[in-house]
């Protein structure tokens, strides 16, 4: 479960929990094993670095030598293009409009798919009909990619800004549900037992085992979710709007205007990866328990 | 006030103590599970009576229905016929006046060692305060209160059973049901738990009904030991243990001890070698 929640990870977030992950409470580690832990922190820091030098540079002697295998690289722009247009576009406040409509499009869609989503998969994890009467739509709209659902959307809504709304909301929407319906299937029987005997009712047995039991498939079906919500909108974005930092790629297209491609696909992923890291964030303390039984 | 409680009041607080009640009644009680020809007879006819304040051990092979009968008791199984009374009171479900331990894993892993506690005194609508009060008392008569603010996953398999021993007491239930909690446990543990199990019991001096297939476990702790033979299960014995309280684990040794563990261990040859002969014929 929480190796889902690891595996869509844009850029993996474990070298910042690393020095975290014992709490304070503990008794503290002792100044070699500190060392040691920040060696370890420095070495795959390093490592990375080294990574993203080399892939870098192999972009920018691709370019220069007009590398024509299999992969043209005659017509993409060099890093240094690229950094230039970026240092331009961030002097440009027509730029931040692009991002603030994207990201106001992510917040109203995504925060309608977790309410949505969590809601109805805890109701379809708990409750057979509901789950009958609910999964053939699941299991016959999950399938359809974003783009596809364009037109219609575009037929459906009565404004263009919602038709991408809904869009983004739809990407966000089926993996939080799943994955909400799978936590709850995995509660631990006994644990409702437990509760029962304890007298709990209904109400007190969802709150206080259903949910938590759930939620850290929960959490990892909320991270998922966001990648997926990212990847909606830009489709929705791509082929109709104004505004948005997947209008602005595509448009930087049409354009002519290379650099700009590159610069709208990296805001883009640095977007996708802040906010999927702080999805992850905000779910950390409520899942506390699980990293203190472990350790 | 009943007049079980002997020992002498020590320094810790004490919980009080309402032995008067837990009167518990399992009247022909008969489960099967599924219908026509994948029906099975899991315990048949079986009856069998608890006064309150009694310490009942339901020894018997695995698969013998002893679990099944307790869950009756429970409320987490009805009867297919017969039924179950605490106190007059039929049982319908499962209730707080009947804390249960379970084998293991039963703890809540996201609730802090005093929040799993403290759950039941919060459902059954007592305040913040006088619920933390309840958790802190239970958890010191168990000796845990240094790991309240410890997650199960962090404390040993004993010491979860202690929390989930405390757990249930701290509803003051008149009636607890234990479903061989020390099973898991390895040995020199297990005889630890047996030992404060009694101590616990002797301070608070609740009704239990021990289920185990550890027949030292069943004689050491209870008044009374009822065995029970498998396919189905049934009551074979119910036969009492006149050792004197409080006990101490080298009893074990004492001659008393041993010849009513042989007793039980015949008795249960006995049923087996039944068992086998019906199942060759």
């Amino acid at each position: 479960m929480t190796g889902a929640s690891g595996d869509i990870g844009v850029i993996d977030a474990t070298i910042g929990y690393k020095s975290h992950s014992q709490p304070a409470t503990r008794t503290a580690p002792r100044s070699e094993e500190r060392r040691a832990q920040l060696l370890a922190f420095l070495r795959s820091l390093l490592l990375r670095g080294l990574s993203i030098s080399a892939g870098v540079a192999f972009w920018y002697w691709a370019v220069r030598l007009r590398l024509d295998w299999v992969v043209h690289f005659d017509n993409i722009p060099s890093p240094e293009a690229v950094v230039l247009a970026l240092w331009q576009q961030l002097h440009h406040g027509k730029f931040y409009l692009h991002i603030a409509v994207s990201l106001r499009r992510i917040a109203i869609a995504y925060g309608l798919a977790a309410g949505l989503g969590i809601a109805l998969g805890l109701l379809m994890g708990r409750w057979r009909v509901a789950r009958h009467l609910l999964i053939p739509y699941i299991e016959l709209l999950r399938p359809i990619p974003a783009v596809a659902w364009i037109p219609l959307a575009i037929l459906m809504w009565p404004t263009q800004e919602s038709s991408i709304v809904y869009i983004t909301f739809l990407g966000a929407l089926f993996p939080i549900v799943l994955n909400t319906v799978h936590g709850v299937e995995q509660t631990p029987e006994i644990l409702v037992r437990a509760a029962q005997s304890l007298g709990a009712g209904r109400i007190a047995i969802f709150w206080h085992v259903i949910i938590p039991a759930a939620f850290p498939s929960i959490a990892a079906g909320l991270a998922i979710g966001m990648g997926v919500s990212w990847f909606s909108l830009l489709a929705g974005e791509i082929i109709s709007g104004q505004y948005g930092i997947g209008y602005f790629t595509w448009n930087a297209y049409s354009l002519v205007n290379y650099p700009d491609i590159v610069v709208g696909m990296l805001m883009i992923g640095l977007l996708g990866t802040l906010s999927t890291y702080m999805v992850k964030l905000a779910t950390r303390p409520l899942l506390a328990w699980q990293r203190r039984a472990r350790g | 006030m009943s007049a079980r409680v002997v020992l002498p009041a020590e320094k810790r607080p004490k919980p009080p103590v309402r032995a008067v009640s837990g009167h518990v009644v399992i009247d022909q009680v008969t489960v099967a599970f599924g219908r026509g020809g994948s029906r099975h007879v899991a315990v048949e006819n079986n009856s069998l009576e608890v006064a309150p304040g009694e310490f009942v051990a339901l020894l018997g092979p695995s698969g013998c229905g002893k679990s099944t009968l307790l869950n009756c008791v429970a409320g987490y199984i009805r009867p297919t016929s017969g039924r179950v009374t605490v106190d007059g009171v039929p049982v319908t479900r499962p209730g707080p006046d009947r804390g249960m331990v379970f084998q293991q894993y039963s703890l809540f892993p996201w609730k802090t060692i005093h929040d799993n506690v403290a759950f039941g005194p919060l459902r059954a609508g007592k305040g913040r305060a006088e619920a933390e009060s309840i958790a802190r008392t239970f958890l010191e008569m168990v000796g845990l209160s240094r790991f309240a603010e410890r997650y199960p996953g962090e404390l040993s398999g004993g010491m979860q059973q202690r929390v989930g021993i405390a757990r249930a007491l701290a509803n003051y239930p008149s009636v607890l049901l234990m479903d061989e909690p020390f099973g898991a446990l390895d040995a020199q543990t297990r005889l630890m738990m047996q030992e404060s199990l009694l101590r616990i019991w002797g301070e608070f001096g609740t009704t239990v009904l021990f289920v185990t297939h550890d027949v030292d476990e069943a004689v050491f702790l209870a008044d009374r030991v009822v065995i029970m033979s498998a396919g189905p299960g049934r009551i074979v014995a119910d036969m009492p243990v006149p050792l004197a309280r409080p006990r101490s684990p080298e009893i074990a040794t004492e001659g008393e001890f041993i010849r009513l563990k042989r007793r039980c261990l015949d008795k249960i040859r006995a049923e087996s070698l039944k068992a086998f002969e019906e199942r060759d014929r």
